[in-house]
This record gives C-alpha cells, sequence and structure tokens, in this order.
C-alpha cells in the first residue's frame, strides 16, 4: 500500500503538495473577493464597498508615498511608526513585569500565596471596559494605550510563567540546592533561564490581544496610528484605505510572530527536546 | 541506647508518616563513611521517602538524622544526588552543568572559583568520566547512560560528605545499566566515598553493595496486627557484603544467588512476616531500638 498524500492520519502531503496545499484556500479567498468586486462593479463603477485591486494599489500609494500636505510627513509610515512603539513598549513592560511577577510567584511559596489570587483577579477584568478609567487617569496620549495594553497583557504573562515555574521538576530545584545554589541562584540562574523559551512563546500568542488593544485605543482617542487611520476613513466608506490598512497590520502581525520563532530557535537551543541533533 | 558513632551517617528513632498514613516507622541506621550502601525493598515502602529525608528534602515526623555529628537541614552541598531523571539542568552544556555547582556556591567551606579555574577541573571530571568529547553539548543530546554519568561528575565536583542515588540506572538499558555499575564501582574505590543507593533491583543492590539494607513493611511486632495499628517499613534485614576482586562474574555464582533468594524472602514475602526483634541486623553497624509497644517484656 501506498502512503496516502492527503487523506488520513498517515498522509504525507511532501513538499510541494504541501505549499499548494496551503496555498489554497488563499486563493479560493482572493478569487471570491475579485469576483464580487466585479459584479458590484459592473452594476455601479462607483462602488466603495468593494474596491478593485487597482483602486486599493492607487489609495495605498497615496498613503505611503504622498506627504500630507499640512504636517509634512508620511501617513502610512508615521501611523505605523506611532502604532509601533505603543505596541512595542506595552508589550515589553507586560513581558517584562509577568516575567519577573511570575518567577516570584511561582519559586516562592510566600509571594505566590500573596499575590497569585490578585494576579488571577486582575486577569479577569476586561480590558477594554477600564479603557475611560486609563484615559481619565493617564490622559489621551501615548501613556494611556501602552497602559491598555500592559494591563491587558501582563496578569496573563505573569499567571502563565507562574505554571512554567511550577511545571520544572522538583529535582532540579533540590538537585540547584546541593550544588550550593542560594535562593536567589536559584531563581535567577536556574529558574529564570529555563522559563525564557516560554516567555518568548506566550508572547507570540499574546500578540493578537495586544494588537486589539492597540487598535482599540487609538480608534477612541489618537492623532495618528493605524488604528487611528482605519477608523478615520471609516467615515468616507474608504474601503479601498482600510482593507490595504489591515493587510498592513497582518504583515506586520505576522513577521512579528516569524521573528520571535526564529528567535527562540537561535537563542535556545536546547529548547523543545530532541529536534537538533 | 544512643548510636554511638562519630562520623558517619545516623538516622535515629525515625518516623515519616503523610497524614494517616506510616510510612517510615521508628527507623534506626548507622552508615559509616566509605561505605557503598544500598537500599532494597518493595515498590512503595518508602525507599524514596528515607533518601529525601536523609537529602533534607522532607522533615521527619519525629527522630533524628545526623551526618558527621551535625543535624541536617534543608538540601545543601554536604549532600550530592543524583535522580533517575531530571538531574541536569536543560539550558547548560555538559561542561556548564558539571561545573556549576564551583561556580555556584562552591564547595561548603571553600572560596568561590573563578570560571575558568571551575571550567578547568570540570573537564577533568568529564575526563574521567570518559566524556570529554560531549563537553559542548547539551543534555539532550546525550544518550541516557551518558546524561546519568553527567550527573554523577556534577554532584562529585562538590565533594559532598555522601552521594544519594535514587535508582539512577532504572532508566537504562540492561547493556547500559552494567556498564555504569561498573563504572560507579571504579569510582567508589578511586574516591572512597560514601555511597547511599536506592534500587529495586536485588541483583543490583547486591552486586555494587558493601552493605545492602532491606526495607520492608512486611514484618510484625507486639503491637499485633489489629485494626488500629498504622505500621510503617522498617529496616528487617542488614547484610554486610564481602568486596572481593569481582567482575560481574559473581552474578552467576550460587553464593549470590542464595543471598539475592534470602532478601526477597526476608523484604519481599507478604506472607513471611518476622517478629521485629527477630530480624537479620547482624551487620556490625546495625542497631534498633524498639519501643514498649512494639517489644513488650
Ligand atoms: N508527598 C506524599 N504524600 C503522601 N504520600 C506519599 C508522599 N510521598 C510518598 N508517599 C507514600 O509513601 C509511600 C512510600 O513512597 P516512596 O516513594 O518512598 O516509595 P519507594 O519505596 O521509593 O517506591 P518505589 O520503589 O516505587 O520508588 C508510598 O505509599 C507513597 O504513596
Ligand atoms: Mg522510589
Amino acid at each position: 500500500m501506498t502512503t496516502p498524500r492527503f487523506l488520513g492520519i498517515h498522509a504525507r502531503p511532501g513538499k510541494l503538495l504541501g505549499w499548494a496545499l496551503a496555498a489554497l484556500p488563499f486563493l479560493l479567498a482572493l478569487g471570491l473577493y475579485l469576483w464580487a468586486s466585479d459584479i458590484r462593479h459592473r452594476d455601479n463603477p462607483n462602488d466603495k464597498l468593494l474596491p478593485t485591486p487597482a483602486q486599493m494599489v492607487d489609495a495605498a500609494g497615496r498613503m505611503a508615498f504622498e506627504q500630507d500636505r499640512r504636517t509634512g510627513t508620511y501617513p502610512m509610515a508615521r501611523d505605523t511608526i506611532s502604532s509601533l512603539k505603543r505596541l512595542l513598549t506595552g508589550v515589553a513592560l507586560a513581558a517584562s513585569a509577568g516575567l519577573l511577577l511570575g518567577l516570584n510567584m511561582g519559586l516562592f511559596p510566600g509571594m505566590g500565596a500573596t499575590l497569585s489570587p490578585f494576579v488571577t483577579f486582575l486577569s479577569m477584568i476586561p480590558p477594554l471596559a477600564i479603557l475611560p478609567i486609563l484615559f481619565i487617569s493617564f490622559g489621551v496620549d501615548e501613556l494611556a494605550k501602552v497602559m491598555l495594553i500592559f494591563i491587558g497583557l501582563f496578569p496573563l504573562i505573569a499567571r502563565d510563567m507562574q505554571l512554567a515555574v511550577r511545571k520544572l521538576p522538583g529535582e532540579q530545584i533540590t538537585k540547584a540546592l546541593t550544588l550550593g545554589a542560594s535562593q536567589l541562584e536559584l531563581a535567577y540562574r536556574i529558574v529564570l533561564p529555563q522559563i525564557l523559551p516560554r516567555l518568548i512563546e506566550t508572547v507570540r500568542l499574546s500578540l493578537g490581544a495586544a494588537w486589539l488593544f492597540l487598535i482599540a485605543a487609538e480608534a477612541i482617542a489618537a492623532d495618528d496610528g493605524l488604528g487611528y487611520r482605519i477608523f478615520l476613513v471609516r467615515r468616507y466608506l474608504a474601503m479601498d484605505i482600510i482593507l490595504p490598512y489591515v493587510l498592513w497590520i497582518t504583515l506586520i502581525g505576522y513577521l512579528m510572530d516569524l521573528a520571535l520563532r526564529y528567535s527562540l530557535q537561535w537563542a535556545f537551543p536546547w529548547y523543545g527536546g530532541n529536534d537538533d541533533e | 541506647m544512643t548510636a554511638s558513632l562519630d562520623n558517619g551517617l545516623i538516622v535515629e528513632d525515625v518516623y515519616k508518616a503523610y497524614g494517616s498514613k506510616v510510612v517510615l516507622d521508628n527507623l534506626d541506621l548507622r552508615v559509616r563513611n566509605g561505605e557503598f550502601c544500598t537500599l532494597v525493598g518493595p515498590s512503595g515502602c518508602g525507599k524514596s521517602t528515607l533518601l529525601r529525608l536523609i537529602l533534607g528534602e522532607e522533615q521527619p515526623s519525629a527522630g533524628r538524622i545526623i551526618l558527621n555529628g551535625e543535624t541536617l537541614g534543608p538540601p545543601n552541598a554536604r549532600r550530592g544526588i543524583v535522580f533517575q531523571r531530571y538531574s541536569l539542568f536543560p539550558h547548560l552544556s555538559v561542561i556548564d552543568n558539571v561545573s556549576l555547582g564551583l561556580r555556584l556556591g562552591g564547595r561548603p567551606g571553600s572560596e568561590r572559583i573563578p570560571a575558568r579555574e571551575s571550567r578547568a577541573e570540570a573537564m577533568q571530571y568529564l575526563e574521567r568520566m570518559r566524556l570529554a568529547e560531549h563537553a559542548g553539548k547539551y543534555p539532550h543530546q546525550l544518550s541516557g547512560g551518558m546524561q546519568q554519568r553527567v550527573a554523577i561528575a556534577q554532584s562529585l565536583i562538590m565533594k559532598p560528605e555522601i552521594l544519594l542515588m535514587d535508582e539512577p540506572f532504572g532508566a537504562l538499558d540492561p547493556d547500559t545499566r552494567e556498564d555504569m555499575q561498573l563504572f560507579l564501582l571504579e569510582l567508589w574505590e578511586q574516591k572512597q566515598m560514601t555511597l547511599f543507593f536506592v534500587t529495586h533491583d536485588l541483583e543490583e543492590a547486591a552486586f555494587l553493595g558493601t552493605r545492602i539494607l532491606v526495607l520492608s513493611q512486611y514484618y510484625t511486632d507486639d503491637r499485633g496486627n489489629g485494626d488500629g495499628v498504622n505500621r510503617g517499613a522498617k529496616i528487617v534485614a542488614d547484610h554486610q557484603l564481602p568486596r572481593s576482586p569481582f567482575g560481574t562474574g559473581v552474578k552467576f555464582s550460587p553464593e549470590f544467588g542464595d543471598l539475592i533468594a534470602q532478601i526477597r524472602e526476608e523484604g519481599f514475602n507478604p506472607a513471611y512476616l518476622q517478629h521485629a526483634r527477630d530480624f537479620n541486623l547482624k551487620h556490625p553497624d546495625a542497631f534498633q531500638t524498639l519501643t514498649e509497644l512494639e517489644l513488650r517484656g
């Protein structure tokens, strides 16, 4: 019997077919869009809802390469830089705080007993529900947006780090003590390096949420940013700008995820067991 | 009676209970330095528990444990440990694993050793373990036997007063296992260290040890066998073993077979209940103090 190429749990699609299969849903979605757009444009050449690729390229080109007359900047570049600054600051803060807190909560029972219920409680607050509070207390500038991302992410990261610490075999802790490790050395030289890869994975998974919080905050109060732009041009039904922006955000997110994945393999070759003989 | 042996390990009147379940029941034990002591017993009788108490991971419910004149606290560099698994740190290379102890606290009572010297010393240990060419690898790139050799080196470099091992070869295939046994014997002879080795393989225990302890809950005493009696394990036999020049060939000699059959009867047969006063404790270092309930009149 030959190995099936596609059906069943024993299927081995192989490289070429693998690529083709991966491309298939993308091509289908694209085809569907083009078809629908074409139908609408035949009815009404001025249709705004499903712009043609040419219209989108045109609009995106204007956003990317034409200077804004009032500010002298390129809108898309400016939006991207502002958004990324907020996003990365928020994520970096949440990751560092979550790492330190989770490490200590997981390793030291006293810290765990004190903080764990509180952090669990915090993690249940829907961050968007306290967005108004953030705007009121931190103003409508950068800080409130960064804070929203931070508050949205850090309880989750802290809890995940705590779990990662608890999952380390107890033998390791004992072993380190018999090698003369002090409690601080145990925390920062034995445990910390071992949960760093897990931190990267957690951040990867949290990026989607981080974008959500960022766009929400920018939509409500900002004067630049990718989310700000999308909600601004919505008033003119400018789908030819919104769609390229959404694609752009998706692409950035995808590249970030990829970068994190490669940095994980590169920086922690020991992680994930036997896959790199 | 108080044990009179200034050096070595002394376990005296030790009880350990989890909730209402008594695991170790008034245990007495004395091990002199330089002994290769093996501990066997039925599964779940409390071998690992005794080891954890000596290690300091857990405290006895009653009784005391003394090593070379000092009461023992939480785990520290005075005692080394090799587990069946997870002894190595996956994020460190082999050489970093071995030198870790020197780079952390350093040996008890000595100055912290600079990084370069500790690496050089670790390299010497790796050479003795025949692992020098693997120094730069991560643990997951080594076979199980190699990992255990690294784990032994990692503990030995601290020159612990006693090296505890809990089924260290339990996860290895029979050939590797025999290699490791010979290797460990060689090392023990060179270093004259004190070893406390838990295994549930009787052959391994009898082959390796200079002394074999049998821990078991299959015995009786004057507390009787009523409903309220909640008996835990005791050391029911304590054999001194000849340390003759050996090869693995001794495993096939008739004396060896007899000894194993005897131990199996003493410790592993639920139907064979010796009275506590009749335990086979002929080893010169053996001692046992029974309470008045355990031994009336
Ligand atoms: N933390 C604990 N809480 C409750 N019971 C425990 C605990 N640790 C061990 N026990 C019980 O104590 C008994 C002895 O366990 P231990 O692990 O010492 O046995 P063992 O002789 O090492 O067994 P094995 O040969 O399977 O390794 C078992 O019945 C076990 O269920
Ligand atoms: Mg055990």
